[in-house]
């Protein structure tokens, strides 16, 4: 759902709070909730839907 | 052209990547390797007429089979499998450096911890223990005794998966506290940064300050150098500076690493230089040339 045209509003998976997110957002991004901080990332636009980012891995790098 | 993102996470540096490609009007193909699977002959990838893939991939696991695989099906990959398997392992970036006559800091690998006690005695202290693999200066330990050279060993030993048995062991380079990280395309330059720290450990994932810094002739030429050692491509190459006299010049550089698939958000913010632009600038002349030898990819969607 977009607020207004530079941000869209979903559910915290964490709080279940109402958070808002940049509107530029695209799927497999990864943000910072407004609210805890967690990494989460964008699983679905249409709806917006987002879940908890997997935990940093031992491979993980560059 | 057409392009394939292989990704499983959307960073800055792959947005910084997205928005350029798509600014350029260039269609994009994201490709999540979490999703799809790879057979020995087809992909439920969306491979199929790609100009070029790139991999951004966050793991380096995944990186490593799924360029291996699009590279078998016939699809153009940046980087290619074998710079992956060179950049992947410390060892074999160390050797690959070491053959091509790029300063590098002296090196041994031990397979039990009663070896790898013996090359830490030799270097004597301090000194480094690496893992093989691993990244963003996770699980790396600065050696200051033997007390604590056998603590760690035995923990390594102990709790670490099987390639923490496999002992990376390097000389302590007492750096002016930075390094250089170089961003290069098939061996060119793109943008350089110095990364400084209080700590021994100055990666900017650690939290190290970032500044611009102006590549001199030697450190160019060892960027080149360094480049082709791994295979090429688009590269990180980690610089520290060594002989380092009062007025802050350096003697020469030693070479500790190259990256595969570099972050460059960073660079991005610490130099003048549009990274995302060199990077697309890069990837259009590669599948430009690409397209000029023929190589077009085989129908491979599963």
């Amino acid at each position: 759902m977009t607020s207004d045209t530079d941000t869209l509003t979903a559910e915290d998976p964490i709080t279940g709070e109402e958070i808002e997110i940049p509107a530029d957002v695209e799927v497999g991004e990864i943000i910072d909730s407004p609210v805890t901080g967690t990494e989460l990332e964008v699983i679905s636009l249409d709806p917006v839907v987002l879940e908890e980012a997997p935990e940093l891995e031992e491979d993980w790098g560059e | 052209m057409r392009v394939g993102i292989l990704y499983s996470r959307i960073r800055k540096d792959e947005k910084l990547l997205l928005n350029e490609l798509r600014d350029r009007g260039h269609e994009v193909e994201k490709i999540d390797v979490r999703k799809e699977r790879f057979g020995l002959e087809s992909t439920t990838a969306a491979v199929d007429d790609l100009d070029i893939a790139v991999d951004r991939c966050l793991s380096t696991s995944r990186s490593l089979y799924a360029t291996r695989f699009l590279d078998s099906y016939g699809v153009p990959v940046v980087n290619a499998p074998e710079t992956g398997d060179v950049c992947a392992d410390k060892a074999k970036n160390s050797l690959a450096l070491a053959e091509a006559d790029v300063p590098t800091p002296a090196t041994e690998v031990a397979f039990t911890k009663e070896a790898a006690l013996e090359a830490i005695e030799e270097f004597g202290y301090p000194c480094v223990l690496k893992p093989v693999t691993g990244s963003w200066g996770r699980l790396m330990a600065k050696i200051d005794s033997r007390n604590a050279a056998e603590a760690i060993l035995e923990h390594k030993e102990t709790l670490g998966h099987y390639e923490h048995k496999v002992f990376y062991v390097q000389e302590f380079v007492d750096k002016p506290g930075r390094d250089i990280r170089v961003l290069a395309v098939d061996g060119e330059p793109v943008a350089a940064m110095t990364r400084s720290s209080d700590h021994w450990l100055t990666n900017a994932a650690k939290g190290g300050e970032t500044n611009s810094f102006e590549l001199d002739d030697r450190a160019t030429e060892l960027v080149e150098t360094a480049s082709d050692a791994v295979g090429g491509g688009m590269l990180g190459v980690d610089l520290m500076e060594v002989g380092v006299d009062a007025d802050g010049g350096a003697d020469d550089y030693t070479v500790h690493e190259v990256n595969h698939t570099v972050e460059f958000k960073a660079l991005d913010s610490a130099t003048d230089v549009d990274v995302p632009a060199r990077v697309v600038d890069w990837l259009e002349a590669k599948a430009a040339a690409l397209a000029d030898d023929g190589e077009a990819p085989e129908e491979v969607n599963a």
